[in-house]
């Protein structure tokens, strides 16, 4: 005996085994990434005021990578389409859209935003310091029109080697611009364009740090989150793309060749796990770009 | 429709060569890594089989310390410093550190190593796809592959054993913080600690765990046999798809957890440690802001329907065998199958039980409480429908309904004595005491333990062709009910004497422990209970050679030795590549046993209905109440 409704559908279910199955182990992911958001909202609930950091992430990048996915969703659905029509050029070329779509989304992560936040630096000053750092942080500014207060300030860290050698007592830090104008009304709020970089040099001393460091997974909970979750998603994406490409290779031709409906079936399947990937990025993105 | 013309194919299962898609494979292919349900539940079963033996090893080690504490154990204790490692046992006395890697590993194995690959992944594997009628799971390459993975997950916590410092020591439930700086420091590898490890192996084990829900749950809608509608299904298909799906949605939140306490541990992350933390003596460097109460939500979330996919098998299992074993229609099989859905759907709403004393607030207490107590409505059901299906049987006392119906009060007794359990005032005083040890115990250990030996004696006969021993498996069965019982019963007596669970010295130093309890005080009662342990140790002897001088030397058997009536029997024994020799079609529900105006007292399900049976009956599912 073999394995029936293997691309066929079981007339009372009307459905083939591969359908099901998917969409199993997409239920079974929407409980993965689930947890993660639930750590997510129980962080950020717990988070002391002024640690869970507003508008850091670069927007419009972070659009552009959502336009990206969207897009290759819906190339991966005219490449179904393109094998039911039976046309296997259309469907090479849509593929191949669908993988450069998932391998940019995933370059643009890897070599531009992540190592992006490895080089920005962020130190967090001690309560009784804050009064000293005042011209940087304008948290009397912010206290009269009742926003939350800074207790961190950011930028590119000048002297590295200030993290390692206990002798050097300060750092000296080219500061983000809302700290070298915090009273602007136009740095109340986050901004979609990402203001540039200061050469404003403001000297911290380490007596009144409370922690400082580069934007690293251990810097606080919102990066903890932030590189777990995207890094997850990031390999949901890399899976896709493998598989896709396995699809897209002469091999899988051969199938077609056979039994194109086998092949649509498969690019069916593929292409619903590809849309989940597309969801969580939905959801990943006003989180943590956003909100 | 070309599938079920290949269906029809009359294959003789002796003659491998007859079909195009039978063709002869090595041994490597056809034993080790097959893609057949049969052999993949075998591994499952034998490797499952294997861990409950080594995790029921480790609590021997421990209940001498229990019993003991502080003196050197005779005979072995040397060689287990020198095996798990300098420090772990100086001079054979048990190291405190190497008792609590004992506790948390003998959690570990015995729920994730042990039970579930044997009651759900063996089981289900072997058994689900030969009742249906279907020649093999749907997607059998996943199925290997569940397999592998979760040999590399049990390969991962073996190792955890024997790396500097030794295996995990947080308890099986590595509550944070103290998990997250666990096994941490100069006498640690970063990577290769036994904390670390047993975490990795955990992502190996949910992974197994996931393929092989998926695989259950599309192989039971899919394949089931022509004329196996829904309310046909054998009791044990539905156990089985339920707790597919409790595997399928509660595990990926632990694995969310998992991940979240790999990346504190490897990344320095704060998902789980709180700002301020002070590790001995010193501020601990980490940003905080984590929580700790974070991780026992999912862990939990995971943990409390983890409850129910160990007994739900062994729930399965126990019916077929009193059907069978009574010959009797089992009592109610739609509330059976309802109770076990509303079962399924409520254990994911009762986690928090396991937090009464984490300060939630009375609220969240009380909506868990409540739902708590509703759970156990349909568990009351399912087994007062068990115990019914006796009356007025003819049963059969063979070594599988042994097992069978000693698991009825075992399981009851675990059961009624959790329910003090669920009211957060008692808890506060039974909570993290010898009474929850024994509690749970006895719906797992003589409960779970025993479906899963009935099972194997009961299906034996179907993947070997040959009985085990009688006389033998009541020798198995006997002293393994007594002990079992001498265990669990006056640990209930030490938790509400106040009896912490946790006591690396059994208690010894415990002041009121001078109060005696049938003329015991609570720390003299560890003595009787390690002996029933070890001499229970010794009653499994009988099965394990029981276990394999059967696959040769076993009575032989025909297809269906116990005269059942679900389509399994109805396969060749042991069945071949594919199952059957003719396509299976059911007409008739699973439990036709004793039916009137019938010559036999069992009726199969692939037999189609009579005209001298006494007809019509209400519902195509309906069995006829003898």
């Amino acid at each position: 005996m073999e394995i029936p409704y293997t691309v066929s559908n079981r007339p009372d279910t009307g459905l083939w085994n591969a359908k099901i199955g998917i969409w199993l182990f997409l239920a079974s992911e929407v409980m993965l990434f689930g947890g993660l958001f639930s750590a997510y909202i129980f962080l950020r609930i717990d988070a002391p005021p002024g640690h869970w950091p507003h508008g850091l992430l670069n927007v419009p990048v972070g659009t552009m990578n959502t336009a990206i996915l969207i897009a290759s969703s819906v190339t991966v659905v005219l490449a179904w389409a393109a094998l039911k029509m039976r046309k296997y050029r259309a469907y090479w070329w849509y593929m191949l859209i669908t993988i450069l779509c998932g391998v940019i989304f995933l370059t643009v992560k890897l070599v531009y935003e992540w190592p992006d936040k490895f080089q920005h630096f962020g130190a967090y000053l001690k309560p009784a310091a804050l009064e000293k750092y005042e011209q940087y942080l304008g948290n009397h500014h912010l206290e009269e029109k009742g926003l939350p207060l800074r207790t961190e300030i950011t930028g590119h860290l000048h002297n590295k080697e200030a993290l390692k050698d206990p002798n050097i007592h300060e750092y000296e830090v080219a500061v983000d611009p809302i700290y070298a104008d915090p009273t602007n009304p136009q740095m109340d709020r986050p901004h979609f364009w990402p203001k540039h970089a200061t050469d404003k040099i403001v000297t911290i001393e380490k007596a009144d740090v409370e922690r400082a460091g580069f934007f690293t997974p251990d810097h606080n909970t919102f990066f903890a989150t932030y590189f777990t979750i995207t890094g997850l998603h990031g390999l949901h994406v890399l899976g896709g793309v493998l598989v896709f490409i396995y699809m897209w290779l002469p091999v899988s031709k051969k199938i077609y060749q056979r039994n194109p409906e086998h092949l649509a079936n498969r690019v069916e399947v593929s292409g619903l796990f590809w849309h989940f990937v597309d969801l969580i990025w939905i959801f990943v993105f006003p989180l943590f770009y956003l909100l | 429709m070309d599938a079920s013309a290949s269906l029809e194919t009359h294959h003789d299962p002796h003659h491998h060569d007859a079909g195009h898609d039978h063709h002869e494979l090595g041994f490597w292919r056809k034993y080790i890594f097959s893609t057949d349900h049969k052999v993949i539940g075998i591994q499952y079963g034998i490797c499952g089989l294997i861990f409950l033996f080594m995790g029921f090893s480790l609590m021997m080690l421990m209940r001498w310390q229990l019993a003991y504490p502080g003196q050197a154990l005779p005979l072995i204790g040397h060689s287990l410093d020198y095996i798990f490692g300098k420090g772990s046992m100086p001079d054979g006395k048990m190291a405190p550190e190497f008792y609590n890697t004992l506790g948390a590993m003998h959690g570990t194995i015995m729920i994730f190593l042990g039970v579930v690959p044997v009651a759900f992944a063996a089981f289900g594997n072997f058994v689900v796809p030969l009742q249906i009628g279907a020649p093999d799971m749907t997607f059998p390459k996943v199925n290997a592959a569940s397999f592998w993975a979760f040999a590399v997950g049990g390969v991962i916590m073996l190792v955890s054993f024997f790396v500097p410092g030794g295996g995990a020591k947080s308890g099986w439930t590595s509550y944070t913080p103290l998990a997250d700086i666990a096994d941490k420091g100069p006498n640690f590898h970063p990577l290769m600690n036994g904390q670390t490890l047993w975490l990795i192996g955990f992502i190996a084990l949910i992974t197994s765990s996931l393929l092989g829900a998926v695989n259950f749950i599309t192989t039971i809608i899919q394949l089931r046999a022509k004329g196996l509608t829904w309310m046909r299904l054998p009791f044990f298909v539905w156990a089985q798809f339920v707790t597919a799906f409790l595997l399928l949605l509660a595990f990926p939140p632990l694995e969310a957890a998992i991940v979240m306490q790999l990346m504190d541990r490897l990344a320095a992350t704060s998902f789980f440690l709180p700002a301020g933390l002070v590790i001995n003596g010193a501020p601990a460097d980490i940003s905080g802001g984590g929580s700790p109460l974070l991780w026992q939500h999912l862990f939990w979330f995971l943990g409390h329907p983890e409850v129910y996919v160990l007994i739900l098998p062994g729930m399965g299992i126990v019916a077929e065998i009193i059907a069978n074993n009574s010959r009797k229609p089992l009592w109610g099989y739609k509330s059976l199958v309802f109770s076990v859905l509303v079962l399924g759907f409520l254990s994911f709403i009762v986690w928090a039980h396991h937090m009464w004393l984490t300060g939630m607030g009375s609220a969240v207490s009380a909506f868990f409480q409540t739902t708590t107590l509703i759970i156990s409505i349909p568990s009351v059901i399912i087994l007062s429908a068990f115990f019914i299906s006796l009356w007025g049987g003819s049963i059969r006392f063979n070594t599988p309904m042994l097992f069978a119906t000693a698991f009825l009060p075992m399981f009851g007794i675990g059961g009624l004595t959790g329910i003090p359990l669920a009211f957060n005032s008692a808890d506060l005083y039974l909570h993290d005491t010898y009474y929850v040890i024994a509690h749970f115990h006895y719906i797992v250990a003589p409960g779970t333990i025993f479906a899963l030996f009935a099972g194997v004696y009961f299906w034996y006969p179907k993947a070997t062709g040959r009985m085990m021993n009688e006389f033998w498996g009541k020798v198995h069965f006997w002293p393994s009910l007594i002990c079992m019982n001498v265990i669990f019963l006056p640990m209930f007596l030490q938790g509400m004497g106040g009896m912490h669970r946790r006591w690396y010295d059994g208690g010894q130093g415990w002041a009121v422990g001078a109060d005696r309890i049938w003329g015991l005080t609570g720390f003299q009662w560890n003595t009787p209970i390690s002996w029933a342990a070890w001499i229970m140790g010794l009653a499994q002897i009988p099965f394990i050679i029981n276990f394999f001088w059967s696959i040769r030397h076993g009575k032989k058997v025909n297809d269906n030795p116990w005269e059942a009536t679900t389509l399994e029997w109805t396969a060749p024994s042991p069945p071949p590549h594919g199952n059957f020799v003719t396509t299976p079609v059911a007409y008739r529900g699973p439990y036709e046993y004793s039916l009137p105006g019938t010559d036999k007292d069992f009726t199969m399900q692939n037999e189609p209905v009579t005209p001298t049976e006494r007809t019509p009956r209400k519902a195509s599912g309906e069995p006829v109440l003898a």
